[in-house]
């Protein structure tokens, strides 16, 4: 017998701004499980949510500013990071989150994410990667496979796309790691390991957009894509990111492959301080 | 320097240097720039001086960046600024008009050098007047003011922060390479906490509190991050609730209020000075450093017999329209000099009725000759 | 009681099968937020779930319980749910 109620119940829902829900995201889409392991993971930590300001920026993923029921902030495109960026730096307790798609962050906001990684800024970046550009229609960008379609690639991608965890764990960032929608366990508890985590901490989540990328690649529905994470993930914890690289129909390899100690901008800021006799007012 | 670090005293220092300290004696706490000839000196002052007032500096990687990282800080609840020039300016655009939407308080500082495009980058200009009106996308309405010393960017960029944090809007300094680096007295104050304004917190409880509710003088009381108001700020058009709302009405009710937080509180933010322009026939409108040489040249045309003024925009946005609207009936014709091929002379022309306006252009590079100028008080009287 | 060990595809019994012995969850699905997105029916882990023939007032055909008997309450169909459609009613299992 089906159990069906019409009133919103779900646990997670004291996290979320159910005014708004549902949501715009299409069926199928990975944004909804990932930021549901963003709200558990949240959660786990016991973390204050108070002091968690998210900050996205343009795209479906940058709509998650708009129903996660925390201080957010849905900036232009690919600025969420400097956005971010400012806001620690006027109130060093805040824990600033940035959720938002691989085009934002990677593409115009490319800049920003390597220098953000380089300053070692205390913050938690969560890149949901679906491969295009999925509110626009499906253009390509700089992380769509060899080959693949796109509305911008209608006769295949012949750009070589970014090996984003490699590109993140060069820049210097302490926590890299990547998980497709599907590994939600893994996702939500890296997630809080990264809230935790002092430093700049990244996690590329693969994420279906059945839509646009799944539809013009063979995986119309959502399950298509799914399915094939399943057949092709491979959980590689440790892995070298220089190996992590994703062809179409190629392996994908997921798990912690960074997480180190590094001073953060805040540490290298007080030892100046330090060191030029000063200190900063609380 | 007293003990909390913030200055008090004469000093010799350059406008760049100047306006760098009115921030600071501003409560200024947090600075993200990029270096730009000629406003590096403000960028290279705040990394100096915000250490020792307890405030931090960054670099960021360009100038999106800093304006991005401005509009944080602010959302975190201090005081921040930016300096740059044209190119940077430029760059800026976009996300100014994110601080419009947002309603955000910071400061922007342009140090105008010559363009179009890389132009001169070690000399003045005040090519970028219209930009700083019009720059960024879409209908908004921005405070832009224009010293012209460095004694008067001190003031003025404290003045910039206070009408910020009032009308919660990003305050655009309009300065140039010339008072940017020429080193004058700077008499820098004691300036006491209730000088100094601050935006309008809720008085309600986070569960009641809507973002963009406005109080009576259209202005919102502002939330920041982290005191569990759980607010959510979009760019989207959105509604008092800062929810994205897509729709006519909403775009003009949000519009409208934004344009009108400005335009009906002009009277507070105008500011300009007048010199015998009381019975004057021709009046020479200047700003920045131009009107120094105007003064120069209202004086030459004094002593010639001609009965010339000076008004002296300091808002150069929003525009002085209404006294230049009065001012025309008793004139022959206004005279605009400008270093630009005609801005500010335009707003001029809108509200000159039957006056003659004359604009004396300078391409840039240096600044007009008070000759050049007289001799344009010369042919307006004509 | 417990989950009977001859339905589940175990190469030998669990040492702690007598004390941990599984309860039954009870799945909730919300009629306004389903998306027949197929997700959840797709990953139970014993199929419990299935797509039913009856339409969401969207337009889209809800998930819905083949059989209540086989679930776990391991809850990843409340965890996967694009939607936060579907909620596991307490029955212990949780964390």
């Amino acid at each position: 017998m089906t159990n069906m109620v019409t009133v919103a119940d779900n646990p997670i829902d004291c996290y979320l701004r159910v005014d708004r829900i549902p949501h715009i995201w299409c069926a199928g889409c990975g944004i909804g499980p990932a930021t549901g392991c963003f709200i558990r993971a949240i959660h786990r930590t016991g973390l204050d949510p108070d002091k968690i300001a998210l900050v996205s920026g343009i795209g479906c993923t940058g709509r998650v500013a708009g129903y996660v029921k925390l201080d957010s902030f849905h900036t232009t495109h690919g600025r969420a990071l400097p956005f971010a960026t400012g806001l620690k730096l006027g109130n060093p307790d805040l824990n600033p989150v940035v959720f938002s798609g691989d085009g934002d962050l990677i593409a115009i906001g490319g800049n920003h994410l390597i220098h953000s990684a380089r300053r070692n800024i205390d913050m938690t970046v969560i890149c949901i990667n679906n491969f295009n550009y999925g509110m626009t229609g499906g253009q390509m960008g700089p992380t769509t496979p060899l080959d693949a379609r796109s509305t911008t690639s209608p006769y295949g991608n012949f750009e070589y796309p970014f090996n984003v965890p490699y590109l993140v764990a060069a820049s210097g960032a302490t926590y890299v790691a990547r998980w497709t929608v599907l590994h939600l366990r893994q996702l939500e508890r890296s997630i809080a390991e990264a809230l935790t985590k002092p430093g700049f901490s990244f996690i590329e989540v693969i994420s279906p957009c059945p839509t646009v990328y799944g539809r013009m690649n063979k995986l119309p529905r959502g399950l298509d894509e799914m399915r094939s994470y399943q057949q092709r993930s491979v959980i590689r914890n440790g892995a070298d990111p220089k190996d992590a690289d994703i062809a179409l129909d190629g392996p994908i390899v997921v798990g912690k492959f960074v997480d180190i100690e590094r001073p953060t901008f805040w540490d290298m800021c007080k030892q100046m301080l330090d060191r030029a006799g000063m200190q900063k007012k609380p | 320097m007293s003990e909390d670090g913030i200055l008090c005293g004469e000093f010799f220092m350059n406008g760049d240097v100047a306006c760098a300290e009115g921030a600071i004696s501003a409560g200024c706490t947090v600075f993200a720039g990029y270096p730009i000839t000629p406003a590096t000196e403000v960028s290279e002052r705040m990394s100096e001086r915000l250490p020792q007032v307890g405030g931090i500096y960054i670099q960021m990687e360009d100038e999106i960046a800093s304006m991005n990282a401005v509009l944080g800080a602010s959302w975190a609840g201090v005081k921040a600024m930016t300096a740059t020039s044209g190119p940077g300016f430029s760059l800026m655009m976009e996300n100014l008009g994110l601080g419009v939407m947002l309603e955000t308080p910071c400061v922007l500082v342009n140090i105008q050098r010559a363009g179009p495009s890389t132009g001169l980058p070690t000399m003045v200009a005040q090519g970028d007047m219209m930009q700083a009106r019009w720059g960024s996308h879409g209908s908004y309405e921005i405070i832009a003011l224009a010293p012209s010393s460095p004694q008067e960017i001190f003031e003025l960029t404290i003045t910039a922060f206070n009408l910020s944090e009032k009308y919660r809007v990003p305050v655009l300094i309009m300065s140039d390479e010339a008072v940017g680096h020429m080193s004058e007295k700077v008499v820098i104050p004691r300036v006491a906490p209730e000088e100094l304004a601050s935006r309008r917190r809720p008085n309600v409880a986070p569960e009641r509190y809507l973002p963009y509710e406005p109080d009576e003088d259209l202005i919102p009381p502002m939330a920041i991050a982290g005191e569990g108001y759980r607010f959510h700020v979009t760019g989207l058009t959105h509604n008092e609730r800062g929810y994205p709302e897509m729709t006519a009405e909403a775009q003009d009710r949000l519009v409208r209020r934004l344009v009108d937080k400005i335009r009906l509180n002009r009277k507070d933010i105008i500011r300009y000075e007048e010199v015998g322009v009381e019975d004057a026939d021709v009046i020479v409108c200047a700003y920045g450093i131009t009107t120094r040489i105007a003064r120069h040249a209202v004086q030459q045309a004094r002593d010639e017999g001609i009965r010339a003024g000076l008004l002296r925009l300091i808002t150069a946005w929003p525009f002085a329209e209404e006294r230049i609207r009065e001012l025309a009936p008793q004139v022959k014709a206004f005279v605009v000099p400008e270093i630009n091929y005609g801005q500010m002379v335009l707003e001029v022309e809108r509200c000159a009725g039957k006056a003659r306006t004359l604009l004396v252009p300078h391409m840039g590079g240096d600044v007009h000759l008070p000759q050049t100028i007289l001799e344009a008080i010369r042919e307006a009287v004509q | 009681m417990g989950v009977d060990a001859a339905d589940m595809k175990l190469w030998r019994t669990p040492f702690d099968q007598a004390e941990k012995a599984t309860k039954p969850g009870k799945v909730l699905i919300n009629k306004e937020r389903c998306k027949g997105c197929g997700y959840c029916v797709e990953f139970c882990p014993r199929g419990a779930l299935m797509m039913s023939e009856e339409l969401s007032p969207k337009g889209y055909y809800l998930a819905a319980i083949a059989d209540e008997s086989k679930c776990l309450g391991c809850g990843l169909c409340e965890v996967i749910c694009p939607e936060f459609a579907i909620r596991l009613a307490s029955n212990g299992n949780e964390d």
